[in-house]
């Protein structure tokens, strides 16, 4: 069918990405003083895997760039050269060439015979011959291990499990394996061989240990055990670089046998490997077929519990409790398998550093990323879509957030900004913020931008904050003219759609002078969430519970209407409104007088309080998200379906879509005061 | 079960099974490979705001399907669904829908040589979701094309005004 080069291809690039994102990593450790000598191996062996495998396909411009840069890593390796910081910056420049060419390669592109020559020669005047043979390299080929390699001593604990030969494994093919790899010396323990009487041929009773002085690496050990992996007791120890030949003997007595220990140590000792050997790839398809079915096993439980909660739990004891520890299995299920999607922001966040080095280059600024919180996780599909929300929101801090290096110099500031970001949970969701110590949001800027292109009335008054938000709204653009960074037709109105999009919010909290910070709030999962269902004449709606404040009945003298018709009732020393739901989805046989059904209180954008008007409340439970637009289309203030208990389908209200039909400036709403005006147009 | 519409098919004519169905007096058929499955009636959830011919969605096995009404979609009112009523889910390229209609009534099997041009098709874009018509046992049946009876642009560009 498909061409297995191409397959080894795709499986290349998609190592690539990785190897490039731990190189990045890497790099930026090292130059922020980490000087463990591990790192600095792992950056050497992204750059030595990525070359050797572009060797095996052929891109020929990739081997030799990469060739460069391995030969400067090998010398810091070795010791040979003091690093400076501008070093590192030549080397991440030198990554990021190495990322483009491998895209390019990835795309069949071909880029000019001398990109990233520049970089390649600074990096050659680092390693300090700028007239390093270079034809010579180029064609040296990648599956020839070069003597970079540092040879080093290896202990090796092998202990099979009685059952090894069962599992049609041999000892001996393994041993030899392990000869071929360089110096290996064998001992031997038979002591848990039984007498002749008791002993099963077919049960493995030896064990061994292994000193094997090579060139390979931890991970081509461990692979020559690949097939035993569970069958065996198995510790590699990695004794250090290779001295003498006497030095290994020493140990020797100190008792042979600890392997119920050793793998602990091991693992210790290099977490990252550990990793390696105990993931796999799978695809995202066959993950997505599981959440779905698991999905579908939510709607099935929670159906049996609505009907088996008919039956009396005294006549049927047994089916009750079954179907409440089904309930319990099904949910523990069901966070498991949402946890295989999740991923930690760190695959976007990796991003960021090469954007801040690009940006500030070109911008003429000066600015240090700090990162923290990479490891928290959240969803796929939430990953891959606020990669370019968070890419503008940052080019946005560096372009009009942090001010040039002589005026912050002015200002008694760093010359250098700084530009913060964040992610955590709180309260099940994830919170990620940007925060930078610039100049803030210039609010006469802001409002007089406001004021030209009509965004606010001309006699309104607005609080700090409301101005601050302005920046979200659609047509507004703070750069007093447009650079080519933040002028790519995105604007923060944009940034603020995709992440409502998302189920999530965003907020701005400025202080002239300080800086400015924002705060994205996002769910963990798009396929699953906390709602509550709701009753609207004979229809059930479901309105997430992120967003309910309170239930209150009013009583007749809390409900006052306004010049416009819409109504409203005192909420916490505050009028809100009252958005009749019934209307808004034409549903003829609702209650209208609030007095008689429910007032749910939501917070909608921006902090906004409304009260849908609800016959009555059905019960609050964890709903699976499925879509309408798959097989029709998008719905008018629904952002999305379920599945209830009864296997009916439910539609999930979107708020922050109800309340821009609900509040947005319509004709009625032209007679109202400009301030309410303002701020219905803000959130 | 199955009917002979012609009775010798030519060898090389491309013959064909469809499902037909009434509405009223009306017959009509779809070709069988696009069915999925056929339902009895049960009651839909409404979609807000839709069309008049939208009767809502379903569950089918964890996935929403729209319902349409072909008789609202005919404009011959409006049904109302009983127990004797179905749903026919048909598999789209990308969608999945259900049609409500009357009754299933037959499989026919039928060469391509037999269908008849719908006449004035191309002076009618509106009527570009029939495929043919054909003559079974003295009926006119109409064969459709689901995938154009509920596109949404050409529906409203030519039914609007008869609403």
């Amino acid at each position: 069918m498909s061409d297995p080069m191409e397959e080894f291809k795709g499986v290349f690039f998609e190592e690539c990405a990785e190897l490039l994102i731990n190189l990045e990593e890497g790099l930026m450790q090292l130059r922020d003083g980490d000087s463990d000598p591990e790192t600095l191996n792992s950056v050497f062996r992204a750059v030595h895997s990525i070359k050797g495998g572009a060797g095996a396909f052929g891109f020929d411009h990739l081997v030799s760039f990469a060739h460069i840069q391995e030969t400067l890593l090998d010398d810091i390796r070795a010791g040979a050269l003091t690093m400076e910081v501008d070093d590192f910056t030549v080397l991440l420049q030198a990554c990021d060439i190495l990322g483009e060419l491998v895209g390019a390669a990835q795309r069949g592109e071909d880029l000019t015979a001398d990109y990233g020559s520049d970089i390649a020669a600074a990096m050659k005047k680092i390693i300090g011959d700028a007239d390093a043979p270079q034809s010579s390299d180029d064609d040296e080929k990648p599956d020839v291990m070069p003597d970079e390699q540092i040879t080093r001593h290896f202990k090796i604990t092998f202990k099979p499990h009685l059952h090894l030969f069962q599992r049609a494994n041999e000892p001996l093919l393994l041993i030899r394996e392990l000869d071929s790899f360089g110096q290996l010396s064998v001992s031997l323990n038979s002591s848990d061989m039984p007498q002749i009487e008791g002993m099963n041929p077919e049960h493995a009773y030896f064990s061994w240990v292994f000193h094997l002085i090579t060139d390979q690496n931890e991970e081509d050990i461990s692979e020559v055990f690949e097939f035993v992996e569970g069958d065996c007791d198995l510790a590699i120890t990695d004794l250090g670089p290779y001295l003498s030949p006497d030095d290994f003997v020493a140990d020797e007595a100190a008792g042979l046998f600890a392997p119920e220990k050793l793998p602990e140590k091991t693992i210790a000792a290099s977490p990252g490997k550990a990793m390696v050997s105990q993931s796999i790839r799978v695809e995202l398809d066959k993950v997505d077929r599981l959440v779905n079915m698991v999905g579908e096993l939510v709607i099935t439980q929670a159906m049996l519990r609505e009907q088996g909660g008919q039956l009396l739990s005294e006549q049927h004891p047994n089916l009750a409790q079954g179907i409440e520890s089904l309930s319990r299995h099904i949910r523990d299920l069901q966070n498991d398998v949402m946890a295989i999607r999740a991923q930690p922001v760190k695959s976007v966040f990796c991003r960021m550093p090469r954007l801040v080095r690009e940006l500030t280059t070109s911008l003429g600024k000066k600015a240090r990323l700090v990162m923290s919180g990479e490891e928290t996780e959240v969803d796929k599909t939430v990953t891959e879509r606020i990669g370019d929300p968070l890419m503008h929101m940052i080019r946005n801090s560096l372009d009009h957030g942090l001010e040039a290096p002589e005026d912050r110099l002015k200002a008694g500031k760093d010359a250098e900004g700084t530009i913060r970001l964040s992610a955590f949970h709180r309260g099940g969701r994830i919170i990620i913020e940007i925060e930078d110590d610039g100049a803030g949001i210039n609010r006469e800027i802001v409002l007089k931008k406001a004021l030209e292109k009509g965004l606010v009335a001309p006699d309104a008054t607005l609080s700090d904050e409301e101005i601050d938000n302005l920046i979200f709204m659609p047509g507004f653009s703070t750069a007093e003219n447009v650079s080519n960074v933040s002028g790519r037709g995105v604007g923060m109105d944009v940034v603020r759609k995709n992440i409502q999009g998302l189920g999530g919010r965003i907020t701005i909290v400025s202080r002239t002078g300080q800086g400015s910070k924002f705060t994205m709030s996002l769910p963990l999962t798009l396929a699953v969430m906390d709602g509550m269902v709701v009753e609207i004449g004979h229809e059930k709606y479901v309105l997430p519970l992120i967003n309910i404040i309170q239930t209150l009945r009013p009583a007749p003298a809390d409900v006052s209407p306004l010049p416009d018709g819409r109504r409203v009732i005192m909420f916490r020393g505050n009028y809100i409104s009252l958005v009749p739901l019934y209307e808004i989805f034409d549903i003829k046989d609702a209650r209208h007088d609030p007095c008689e059904s429910l007032v749910v209180v939501v917070e909608g954008e921006g902090g906004q309080l409304m009260g849908f008007i609800v016959d009555d409340l059905v019960n609050q439970q964890q709903v699976v998200i499925k879509s309408l637009e798959s097989n029709y289309e998008l719905v008018a203030g629904v952002s999305g379906a379920t599945i209830l208990g009864n296997g009916r389908v439910s539609l999930i209200v979107d708020i922050a879509a109800i309340q821009e039909m609900a509040l947005e400036p319509q004709s009625i709403f032209t007679e109202s005061p400009p301030h309410t005006h303002i701020s219905q147009e803000i959130h | 079960m199955t009917s002979q519409s012609s009775s010798a098919i030519a060898s090389d004519d491309l013959v064909k099974q469809y499902i037909s169905f009434t509405i009223g007096d009306d017959h009509y058929a779809v070709e069988i490979t696009m069915v999925r499955e056929i339902k009895g009636w049960i009651p839909t959830t409404d979609l807000p705001n839709s069309p008049d011919y939208m009767r809502g969605v379903i569950n089918m096995r964890g996935v929403i399907v729209p319902v349409f009404d072909l008789r609202t979609r005919f404009q011959r009112g409006t049904t109302e669904p009983g127990r004797t009523h179905v749903v026919i889910i048909i598999r789209l390229e990308e969608r999945t829908i259900g049609i409500l209609v009357d009754a299933v009534s037959d499989i026919l099997t039928i060469a391509s040589a037999d269908i008849l041009a719908v006449p004035d098709q191309d002076a009618n874009p509106e009527y570009s979701f029939m495929e043919g018509l054909v003559s079974v046992e003295g009926k006119m049946v109409a064969i459709l094309k689901p995938d154009l009876l509920f596109q949404v642009d050409l529906i409203t560009d030519n039914m609007n005004p008869k609403e």
